[in-house]
């Protein structure tokens, strides 16, 4: 089956998915979404500096998203700035230096395009050993810190007067993300990374009553849309990436469509008539 | 009685040191078990802060905080919002940093009277209803120490009463210590067994009777405020002119000398007592 160009890729964002869901959870609880798009940015200056060094990406890349959320942490401790400033500065200054450095490197061919938007079909069986040993390892750590972190995502006082341990739990997760970001670069690109983390998650807010609940549904959710934009972009002969995130997009809209002309039905109904 | 059991938690002269200011110093107090000590002050002395640094949330900048180990705390903090991204129904949040039974949840939750709740989302419950639900969370974990800044905010004045009876209760049941802050000057737990008094510092401590008589408490809040404490039973609505006249709170003046309303004269009779303080102010 590893054979098939198409049942790898399948097999890659299934994997993908897996772990992106549960994660993307806490990036909408904690309203993180500008941070996956930092970190991916960031992933380009990490892709240069393989380059460079001649190591491999998926190392390199995590080793970069690390720097930068530790960046990030020391930053908001030192300067009164608000996080999504912050971010701002930090993703943008990674991508324009990866930019310059790979422009300064005239021997080194890089397909910007295949980094920006993934190349899911292109993935070897070595990609999924990466894929799904580090997807592995990640829902493991994560189960492992799940009530920590979900303590601190609730409130990181109360988290931290009851002994939860909420800075180590939050340091965990942004080694977490920096993982999943290294990962799934080759699947998805740089560029919809954030989208495999927050469109599952959001859809999955509508239908969870719990927090476990809505990790395992954005998981699912998840592995829809990969079967959906890869089938898809099979059969209209799209590009793989984008059309997994097409088929994630769809979804939401579908799931946010049916309410919204409810409610519209609802209020346009005419009132009754009080009686007296 | 042999040895002396060792203080759950204990601040010795801490302060804390934020943007070229200090919020407090010079803190020292402890808790025992069965102990219960209430923190008062006005708006911006360092309760919260204090709580804080004995909790571990924040170190403190000089003097020291000790916690026993492996003490089992609860902590209640004065605001908690929660994110409306976040799928959270109040018996998931029972088990929140440490699992608890659903026996145990249960029972915590109808002692705070919010058991009809327990399947609702955190976030469509009003600020009493949640305060309430917070407090059910602390104690079904049984915890050795309790620590409650500004517990009955939001909460009416009856459930006020209710709410200083309950905590009574929970101490006389689980002989933890409890840290209780308050805003309210005037009404402080007919149970505690001390107050501390903060203005960036402490400006008194010791029985509600000695604080309320100290004469830096009355200082810093008026005669007024002194007469009100402990007595968690009255609130005052007037003051005495240098006449002997009554004027209340809202500013109006009784004229009459003999009020010949039953109604007036019911409404100031407890003035006499509550230890004659307030017929002082003038």
């Amino acid at each position: 089956m590893l054979d098939d160009f198409f049942s790898r890729a399948l097999i890659a964002g299934v994997g993908v998915a897996l772990v992106a869901g549960p994660l993307g959870c806490y990036i909408v609880w904690r309203r993180l979404a500008y941070f996956g798009d930092t970190l991916s940015h960031a992933a380009l200056l990490g892709v240069a500096l393989a380059l460079l060094f001649q190591v491999n990406i998926t190392l390199s890349v995590f080793l970069v998203s690390v720097f930068a959320s530790l960046a990030l942490v020391l930053l908001q401790r030192r300067i009164t700035l608000s996080a999504d400033a912050l971010l701002g500065l930090l993703a943008h200054s990674a991508l324009a230096v990866g930019m310059v450095a790979l422009s300064f490197m005239s021997w080194v061919r890089v397909d910007l395009m295949g980094f920006l938007f993934g190349d899911i079909l292109a993935v070897t069986p070595f990609d999924i050993a990466v894929i799904w040993g580090g997807g592995l390892f990640v829902l493991l750590i994560l189960v492992i810190f799940w009530q920590s972190l979900f303590a601190a995502t609730v409130n990181l006082e109360l988290a931290q007067a009851e002994g939860m341990k909420p800075e180590q739990a939050n340091i965990i997760f942004m080694m977490l993300m920096a993982a999943v970001i290294a990962i799934s670069m080759k699947i998805v690109g740089v560029l919809l990374i954030t989208s495999m983390l927050i469109f599952p998650a959001a859809i999955a807010r509508r239908f969870a009553s719990g927090p476990e609940q809505m990790a395992l549904i954005a998981a699912l959710v998840g592995i829809i849309a990969v079967f959906g934009g890869l089938y898809g972009s099979l059969q209209w002969d799209t590009p793989a990436g984008p059309s997994i995130v097409v088929a994630a997009s769809s979804f939401f809209i579908l799931t946010v469509i049916p309410t919204a002309s409810f409610q519209i039905f609802k209020n346009s109904q005419p009132e009754r008539p009080e009686t007296k | 009685m042999g040895q002396e059991i060792p203080p759950l938690i204990t601040l010795d002269n801490a302060g804390l040191f934020r943007s070229r200011r200090w919020l407090v110093r010079g803190v020292s107090l402890s808790v025992g078990a069965g102990e219960i000590l209430t923190l008062i002050g006005p708006n911006g002395s360092g309760k919260s802060t204090t709580a804080k640094m004995a909790l571990g949330i924040v170190n403190p900048d000089e003097g020291s905080a000790h916690r026993r180990k492996e003490l089992k705390v609860r902590y209640v903090p004065q605001k908690v919002s929660i994110d409306w991204t976040v799928p959270l129904k109040v018996r998931r949040l029972m088990n929140l940093t440490g699992r608890v039974s659903r026996n145990e949840a249960d029972e915590a939750m109808s002692l705070t009277g919010t058991l009809h709740l327990a399947d609702s989302e955190v976030r469509t419950l009003s600020g009493g209803e949640f305060q309430r639900v917070l407090l059910a969370r602390a104690i079904a974990f049984k915890p050795e120490l309790l620590v409650l800044d500004e517990p009955v905010q939001g909460v009416d004045y009856n459930g006020e009463i209710e709410m200083y009876e309950l905590i009574r209760k929970i101490r006389d049941d689980l002989q933890c210590g409890v840290l209780l802050i308050s805003h309210d000057l005037h009404i402080v737990m007919a149970a505690t067994d001390r107050v501390i008094c903060l203005n960036g510092h402490v400006c008194c401590c010791g029985t509600p009777k000695t604080v309320a008589s100290s004469q830096e408490y009355r200082d810093l809040f008026g005669d007024r405020a002194a007469s009100g404490l402990a007595f968690y039973e009255h609130h005052h609505d007037h003051h005495h002119l240098s006449d002997g006249k009554v004027i209340s709170k809202d500013g109006s003046v009784d004229e009459d000398e003999n009020p010949s309303e039953g109604v007036s004269v019911k409404k100031f009779e407890h003035s006499v007592e509550l230890n004659g303080v307030d017929s002082n102010v003038g």
